[in-house]
């Protein structure tokens, strides 16, 4: 194994060693991202300000705010994958695992491997199977091994809660299935590669309320395994999921604290307005 | 006039102008129905079994087919594929995938400039090109021609079909840490590969029948070609040879060499209707 | 640092190849410019196997009507005739009928009867140039001999256009065979600007009152205007460039004669029909310079195609953003 990893590091160029997590013992809540003076433009306009949050480990985060208030921006900020649109900018710093995303020489598409993300509108891809959607991360990423790819196939579809419904038939296509089964195929496919994060972009938005009761019921089974993050409108699915919530307000983070506190007892004025509705 | 005549004045030039406007859209397909009918006419009772098996006869004597033009139709479109495509689908991609919006608005202009050049004038470059310092008629030449000729059709219908791709897509490839250009091109195009490929087919159904290019690149050939590096008969070139001739067998012939021509055709862009159905059907 | 510290399957992922990304959007770019080293291509070629008859002739090349290759004197001026006659008379059949049936077929038509209609129309467009020109031989010539001409003779005669003898091939039979080869593109380039004009326009001219055509008329026509005027240009375009049909029937003879009756010769045609038989290296060089006159003339007519066109999509897009 260790000359695996030296060869690793020799083949990659200018690198950063992004294989080797901190070596310091996890504590307890020990935050997954350590976020400092965060800020994010498109173009001329700030979409995020100055935001610095700390999100803890294997716990849910759930990130709320009025429309427009940056929650996409941000869960986008750390997998650094706004930098898809043309003309952003980032200042500040995301640590991960005690190494900073946005430094010299760091390569998105590995970060992408260890955060993962599932968005609004699922997406399998229309061309291939159930199989082939969820092992693409890992074959398109190099892995050949037979065995290892079945055996992913399957733990990612237990995982996902969709392993029952469909193992029948996984070389049906993907588009094939339900909204809600798409969606859970959609997080099947973001496990397989085992990131240690997953971001999730509002993902029972599009889907009717007995399908967003299965996938709050996932994201509860699924934080044993990994940090969450859930970007969400529904301030309901909020304190029923999660363990932690930020509240955004125009691009600024105005409160960060347990759900339970949040919901019962805000700290700010914005906080408590939002909470109850006085605007939305 | 009074309000009720202007308004019976009115209507009745808008009937009129209706009318007239149907009677156009029959004349447009007066001449389609016309050809159809002397290619069925004059090509079917001309066509046998030796058309599609025998070389022409020589000038005069009856009979004779035209076996090697059929062929080297077919090798000159395979020859004009392994540049158009290549060139065309790549260039197609990067117009889609890379690049800034003003430098791509100026290749697809350039694009579409060429795609307006008559095509005897590629017939004319590529004699210069390579008919001249090679000192001979050639399928290459033939096939450099059609395949000039394939490139910006080619990299327009790629790059329309791979902007319909939504987004959506490629963000998710992104997000599982698969590279750009795997990205690109195991999950775009092959999202899109449908369309890539109707591309295709409909630049093929273009050339297919392109004979200007080929007056003095391929040249033609009355026997069988044995080397792409020697003049080759093609089926286009055949039928205006036949044509332009004094002798009437020829002339059945050229109807036969017609109608087998239009059936190629026809038969291609039936093949695209196919597949483009299926893709409308599957849009989600 | 054990290795239980790294996730085992990490291991085993290859990681992403930055010169694969870099190596792909370079080809891609290559590739690309594959159109702007054609257009040099075809510009540099046709300079290079002219310039010694550019040198010779100068720009009289351009109004000479003498083409005499024996006596070895050149001069464009009967195939630059030619091929503007002929593409004009190509316009004026094929311009009110295409926009007269895209009318149909946007506004006018039932429902069931425009995809089919439309579909006809693609097939005329397939039909190759060659193949047109066969019927046109055989079938169209001897008709246009027989009836058609005559009949035009009787009621026009007295006009400068239609006198003379009459061969069947002529300038007017190019010109016919033109305009059923340009009608499919002004059609469907003309439909597709007028089914992009937005409703909201139609709706607001039904609401004044307005009847059908004048609906079509003021809301449709002239808000299309330019892109109309754009779709008319490409099959203009199209027109000039025009080779193996117009060959086939419009006689071949490089002469300036008032009459449509009269056998006319255009700038591909002659190309077409003498370059394997240039002797002389003159002769080519006199060829190649038809083929950059030919050239010039069609990169013109389709840029000017292409700004309209542009002009029209940005009409709209900027009346949307009110």
């Amino acid at each position: 194994m260790i000359e695996t990893l030296t060869a690793m590091k020799t083949t990659r160029l200018h690198t950063v060693d992004f294989m080797q997590p901190s070596t310091d013992q996890p504590q307890p809540l020990a935050p997954a991202f350590a976020v400092k003076n965060l800020s994010m433009w498109y173009g001329a306009n700030e979409a995020i300000k100055n935001v610095t949050i700390d999100i803890p480990a294997k716990r849910v985060t759930a990130i709320i705010g009025p429309s427009g208030c940056g929650k996409s921006t941000f869960l986008r900020g750390l997998n650094r994958l706004h930098e898809l649109v043309p003309r952003t900018r980032v200042n500040g710093d995301v640590l991960f695992a005690g190494q900073n995303l946005y430094g010299p020489d760091v390569d998105p598409a590995l970060i992408r491997r260890r955060i993962g993300m599932v968005f609004q509108k699922s997406n399998p891809f229309p061309t291939m199977s159930i199989a082939e959607n969820v092992l693409v991360g890992l074959k398109l990423n190099g892995v050949r091994d037979r065995t290892l790819l079945n055996e992913r196939l399957e733990k990612s579809l237990r995982m996902a809660a969709l392993w029952s419904e469909v193992k029948d038939d996984l070389r049906k296509p993907g588009i094939s299935l339900s909204g809600g089964q798409q969606q859970r195929l959609c997080i099947a496919r973001a496990i397989a590669i085992e990131p240690e994060v997953l971001l999730m972009d509002e993902p029972a938005s599009a889907l009717d309320p007995i399908a967003t009761m299965k996938i709050e019921e996932l994201i509860t089974e699924l934080k044993a395994n990994y940090t969450i993050v859930i970007v969400t409108h529904n301030m309901q699915q909020a304190s029923r999921c999660s363990d932690f919530t930020a509240f955004f307000y125009m691009g600024e983070l105005i409160e960060f604290a347990n759900t339970a506190k949040i919901f019962s007892n805000p700290t700010r004025r914005q906080t408590e307005d939002y909470i109850t509705g006085r605007f939305g | 006039m009074s309000g009720s005549a202007n308004h019976q004045f009115r209507k009745a030039t808008s009937l009129i102008a209706s009318l007239l406007c149907s009677i156009a859209a029959l004349l447009v397909i007066v001449p389609l129905g016309l050809i159809f009918f002397y290619l069925l006419q004059s090509g079917l009772s001309s066509l046998n079994l030796a058309f599609f098996t025998h070389l022409p006869k020589p000038v005069g004597e009856p009979g004779g087919g035209m076996a090697n033009a059929i062929v080297g139709s077919g090798q000159l479109l395979a020859l004009a594929s392994l540049i158009g495509v290549p060139v065309g689908v790549l260039g197609g991609v990067y117009l889609a995938e890379y690049g800034t919006a003003r430098a791509n608005a100026s290749l697809r202009f350039v694009a579409d400039v060429l795609n307006g050049v008559p095509s005897i004038i590629w017939g004319v470059v590529v004699y210069g090109l390579v008919v001249l310092p090679f000192k001979s008629f050639s399928a290459y030449a033939g096939g450099l021609a059609l395949g000039c000729m394939m490139i910006p059709l080619i990299m327009r219908t790629t790059e329309e079909v791979l902007l319909l791709v939504p987004g959506g897509y490629r963000e998710a490839a992104l997000a599982l840490g698969i590279s750009h250009w795997k990205t690109i091109v195991h999950i775009v195009m092959k999202t899109a590969s449908k369309g890539i490929v109707t591309g295709v087919l409909l630049a093929l159904a273009r050339i297919a029948g392109e004979t200007a290019p080929l007056l003095f690149t391929a040249f033609g050939n009355r026997f069988w070609n044995r080397s792409l590096s020697e003049p080759i008969a093609a089926l286009p070139l055949q039928i205006f040879t036949y044509a332009i001739s004094p002798y009437d067998d020829w002339h059945r012939q050229a109807w036969a060499g017609a109608l087998v021509l239009v059936a190629m055709i026809f038969l291609i862009n039936l093949l695209v209707r196919f597949l483009a159905r299926g893709r409308a059907a599957r849009v989600t | 640092m054990t290795s239980a510290a790294v996730p085992a399957s990490v291991l085993r992922l290859r990681p992403p190849s930055r010169f694969g990304d870099r190596a792909f959007e370079w080809l891609t770019f290559a590739m690309s410019l594959g159109v702007v080293v054609l257009v040099l291509l075809v510009g540099w070629q046709l300079m290079r196997g002219s310039h010694l008859a550019i040198a010779k002739f100068g720009f009289h090349f351009l109004t000479t009507s003498t083409w005499d290759p024996v006596a070895e004197q050149y001069g464009a001026l009967p195939f630059i005739y030619g091929t503007v006659v002929s593409s004009l008379i190509a316009l004026i059949i094929a311009v009110p009928l295409s926009i007269a049936t895209a009318i149909y077929l946007t506004e006018l038509a039932p429902l069931w009867i425009r995809q089919p209609l439309a579909s006809a129309i693609e097939m005329l467009a397939a039909i190759p140039s060659v193949i047109l020109g066969l019927w046109g031989i055989f079938v169209m010539i001897p008709w246009l001999r027989a009836h058609a001409f005559p009949a035009l003779k009787a009621t026009l005669g007295w006009t400068p256009f239609f006198t003379g003898p009459i061969y069947g091939v002529s300038m007017l039979a190019g010109g016919i065979i033109i305009a059923i080869m340009i009608l499919p593109i002004i059609t469907s380039v003309a439909r597709e600007i007028m089914r992009s004009v937005p409703n909201l326009q139609r709706e607001a001219a039904y609401a004044l009152g307005a009847t059908k055509w004048e609906v079509t008329r003021i809301a449709v026509l002239s808000y299309a205007r330019s892109g109309l005027f754009g779709a008319v240009i490409l099959g203009l375009g199209r027109a000039l460039g025009e080779t193996m049909a117009v060959t086939m029937v419009i006689g071949n003879t490089p002469q300036i004669k008032a009459s449509l009756f009269a056998p006319g010769y255009t700038l591909a045609s002659v190309i077409a029909n003498e370059f394997t038989e240039a002797t002389t290296d003159m002769y080519l060089q006199a060829l190649f310079e038809i083929g950059l006159v030919l050239f010039g003339i069609t990169i013109f007519a389709n840029l000017l195609a292409q700004l309209l066109l542009k002009t029209m999509t940005r009409k709209m897009t900027t009346r949307v953003a009110q």
